[in-house]
């Protein structure tokens, strides 16, 4: 069971389940591909061939409209039959567990399940049981992981950026929560970037997240000087219990991106967001609508990564 | 019956002795020698001669659990991994708060007649940490000591006056230290295994504050405690001290946790899902190292079955607890071999320690 | 077996055959990898009017289900308006005609060219499709455990290379 489960004996990419535990190689290669599925989603004809007779099944166990919509997008570009399934208001209420749920959707041929799951670690226990024809695409999985997240991010960053090796990338915020920062920073340190910093309160930073390859600063403004990249996380209410945070005014003065605090970074310094934004919150509309800001073509660029990732995995056998 | 075991390896824990030589039993006791011809002879040649072994926490699912377990397929797991006396938690369904419901129990039990079951009594009614049991008579019905199993008794007001109440008896209280507020929520130690794999966590310190508080109401109270499952290098400090200071304290550890740390989770594997969580290396060591300095008198199972159904789920749905009482010898063995102890001390901790604990005799061959 | 023939020399015959058929509408596109050099060389000699596009049937093969998405696929660019052009199709081997089908499929999804003519430089034969080439270098009988490639040299010059197939 210890060996990576999202790999198959070839070393090509079965299903996708994080980020971590892939090699250097398998994620330029993702990064690639997805260059050129940016060709495909410029043109008239958005679509290519590629999956055509397979089916998708988007296995959504948390709501979510954006990221659903954009796996349906890359889905239909590649031809695919795409079926989304609201499993929140279905069979999981009538108490039927999560393998049964996906069984019974895998006598229905299903090639690929696209999978979002509020507990850490549902996807690796599907992979574990689907069929050999079966792929599955982690579409976020409670704190632990949001792998095409962090492909698009990483995908952004290569293509504003070009060479990881000399960059110094600030994490900002609610750390603790984010499966889109755990993500973000295991393909960061991959590919090789020598500083990756995480900048929050205490509460919002994991135990031990330094062995996760990070400088920690609760002073934002020193955290930002001289980074090229600033990728703000939402500050999750709906992830939040207990006693974190104060009030979202606190935590804007001290850790919201500012004009006047992102003059720190480099004059060059471009500014992310996973989305949804909370203006006002932790990024101030001036700088989310600003020049730095590539917020926007971080959602181009996410069907592309998305098409290159259903390829791959659909493609191994 | 006459039964005379000869010509093994006898380790009698209690006093360390380790020879070859032989057992003689009459009338289900162990005697010095027979008067006359055994009716039975057993060749123990190569093999180790043993007291039976004694399981500080083993769940047997009876009354409530029925669907899990049973008492029958429980007693042949005792029996066949050598326990012949064990003590079962009162987490039951309903929980053991009434003399009738214990009562039931040790009849069935010793009906079954294979092992020994030395029923824990419900500290307070329900488990629910707010009224106390009738402790006397439980213990009257044959309960050894009272305990709140995995429940939370978060409200400390109540937790001083049960110790003052089990004292005034002189009954041991059993408690597992946990900070009930700390502990919420979470289903991993808090350390860097889960941050990585993104679970919620249960810090050391839920461990150790608790335990803090539980000594000082020892010291108030002057109540016999046995700190249950203990799971960090905090807690194994604190009872130390405590013990260096005189306090009438014992503790416990599980079997799987001198031998398994928050690294063995790997890919969100849910039969590592247990309460108290496993935790790091360096408080895996610290455990190993505590039992067998004895400031941990003594290992348990902590048998607690559970349905495949209830582990094939993602990690922090899935229900805690793992098999134990068949694995209770193999790992305490495991153990011993890996501290380079001699075997007397290693089955000390499963046999003439437990004992201790529990107030009963373990068998014992002297001379 | 024969000797393969000299890729510079058929490079010239093309130029040559080809050099009175264009006209302002002829655009030319190179299949990746051998069929883009032997485009460059061709679009530069004729003279075209509008840039050359490159095109990576990657997302077109009919394989897909056995080989799975190839290694590092290129991306398709296509500079100027298919619809209604007279349109250039250019690769370095014509084998099972597979290749030339994606290309056809891809090229369509751009628009509707008013024709397509196919260059290459070697036809080895073994057609499994209805495919023909309009101006062919010449016909190359390669063994069937051979794959037929065009390489180019550090200097630029174009030569056609046997090896073995996986």
């Amino acid at each position: 069971m210890q060996s990576n489960p999202q790999l198959n004996a070839n070393g090509e990419l079965r299903h996708l389940l994080s980020i971590e535990g892939l090699p250097r190689e398998v994620l330029l290669s993702i990064l690639d591909t997805a260059a050129s599925f940016v060709g495909v989603t410029e043109r008239e004809v958005k679509k290519v061939p590629i999956l055509r007779g397979k089916s998708v099944f988007n296995l959504f166990f948390e709501p979510s409209t954006r990221t659903r919509t954009t796996f349906e997008i890359a889905a239909k570009r590649l031809s695919a039959d795409v079926i989304n399934l609201n499993i929140a208001a279905s069979s999981q209420t009538k108490g039927e567990s999560l393998l049964d749920t996906v069984a019974n959707l895998s006598a229905m041929q299903a090639d690929v399940f696209v999978v979002r799951h509020a507990s850490s670690g549902a996807p690796f226990l599907i992979a574990q049981h689907v069929k050999p024809h079966e792929h599955v695409i982690n579409a976020g999985d409670g704190r632990h992981a949001h792998p095409t997240q962090g492909l698009l991010d990483l995908y952004t960053i290569r293509h504003y950026k070009r060479d990881f090796s000399r960059l110094t990338v600030a994490v900002v915020g609610d750390v603790l929560h984010s499966r889109v920062a755990r993500s973000l920073i295991h393909g960061l340190t991959t590919l090789g970037t020598p500083e990756v910093r995480v900048i929050g309160p205490q509460t919002l930073l994991p135990t031990g997240v330094e062995s996760l390859g990070v400088r920690v600063f609760h002073d934002m403004r020193e955290g930002l000087r001289g980074a090229d990249v600033a990728v703000m996380l939402r500050l999750q209410s709906e992830r939040m219990r207990g006693a974190l945070l104060p009030s979202a005014q606190e935590y804007f003065k001290h850790y919201g991106l500012t004009a006047e605090k992102l003059a720190l970074a480099r004059p060059d310094a471009i500014v992310m967001h996973p989305g949804p934004m909370n203006r006002g919150v932790e990024i101030d509309s001036t700088v989310a609508d600003g020049p730095h800001s590539v917020i926007l073509p971080q959602v181009t660029f996410g069907i592309a990564v998305r098409m290159a990732v259903m390829s791959m995995v659909a493609g191994t056998s | 019956m006459k039964i005379l075991i000869r010509s093994g390896r006898v380790v009698d824990p209690a006093s360390g002795r380790d020879a070859v030589g032989d057992v003689a039993i009459a009338d289900g006791r162990i005697c010095e020698s027979l008067a006359g011809e055994p009716e039975r002879v057993i060749d123990a040649r190569g093999l180790v001669v043993a007291p039976g072994l004694i399981d500080l926490s083993a769940r047997l699912r009876e009354p409530g659990y029925e669907h899990k377990a049973t008492l029958e397929s429980e007693m042949d797991a005792a029996v066949a991994g050598g326990v012949t006396s064990l003590a079962c938690p009162p987490d039951t369904d309903p929980p053991l708060d009434e003399p009738g419901l214990v009562d039931m129990l040790r009849r069935r039990a010793k009906a079954l007649s294979r092992a020994r079951v030395y029923p824990v009594g419900a500290l307070t009614v329900q488990l629910a940490g707010e009224r106390l049991t009738e402790m006397a008579e439980l213990a009257e019905a044959g309960c050894v000591a009272f305990s709140q199993a995995n429940s939370p008794l978060s409200d400390t007001q109540v937790l001083w006056r049960a110790l003052q109440y089990a004292a005034t008896f002189g009954f041991p209280v059993w408690l597992r230290a946990e900070d009930y507020c700390l502990a919420r929520g979470g289903v991993a130690h808090d350390g860097e295994v889960a941050t990585r794999l993104g679970l919620p966590g249960i810090p050391a310190f839920a461990e150790t504050i608790a335990l803090g508080a539980l000594l000082e109401l020892v010291r108030a109270s002057g109540a016999r405690l046995h700190v249950c499952r203990l799971s960090s290098a905090g807690a194994v400090q604190l009872m130390r001290a405590a013990k260096a200071e005189g306090l009438p304290v014992s503790c416990d550890v599980g079997a799987h946790y001198v031998h398994l740390s928050d690294m063995d989770l790997g890919y969100f594997d849910s039969h590592c899902r247990l309460t108290p969580p496993l935790r790091s290396q360096r408080d895996r060591q610290a455990l190993s190292a505590g039992l067998a300095d004895g400031t941990i008198d003594c290992m348990c199972s902590d048998h607690t079955p559970v349905d495949e159904d209830q582990k094939q789920l993602p990690f922090s749905e899935a229900e805690p607890g793992a098999t134990g009482l068949e694995l209770l010898l193999p790992l305490a063995l495991k153990w011993g071999e890996q501290r380079n102890l001699p075997l007397a001390r290693t089955l000390a901790r499963i046999t003439s320690d437990p004992a201790r604990i529990l107030g009963v005799q373990c068998g014992r061959r002297s001379g | 077996m024969k000797p393969l023939p000299d890729a510079e020399k058929l490079c010239a015959g093309l130029v040559a055959e080809l050099k009175p058929l264009v006209g302002p509408n002829t655009a030319m596109i190179g299949l990746y990898t051998g069929g883009v050099w032997l485009a460059e060389r061709l679009h530069a000699e004729l003279g075209l009017a509008e840039p050359l596009g490159t095109m990576d049937i990657a997302f077109y093969r009919d394989d897909y289900h056995k080989q799975g998405l190839a290694r590092d696929p290129k991306r398709t660019r296509i500079p100027f308006t298919v619809e209604g052009r007279d349109l250039l199709l250019v690769d370095d081997v014509l084998y099972t005609g597979r290749t030339v089908r994606a290309a056809m499929n891809e090229l369509f999804d751009y628009g509707r060219p008013a024709r397509i003519s196919l260059v290459v430089l070697a036809d080895r034969g073994g057609r499994e499709l209805p495919i023909c080439a309009q101006h062919c270098g010449a016909k190359v009988d390669v063994p069937a455990d051979m794959r037929l490639r065009l390489r180019r040299g550090d200097d630029g010059k174009l030569r056609l290379e046997l090896e073995r197939a996986e």
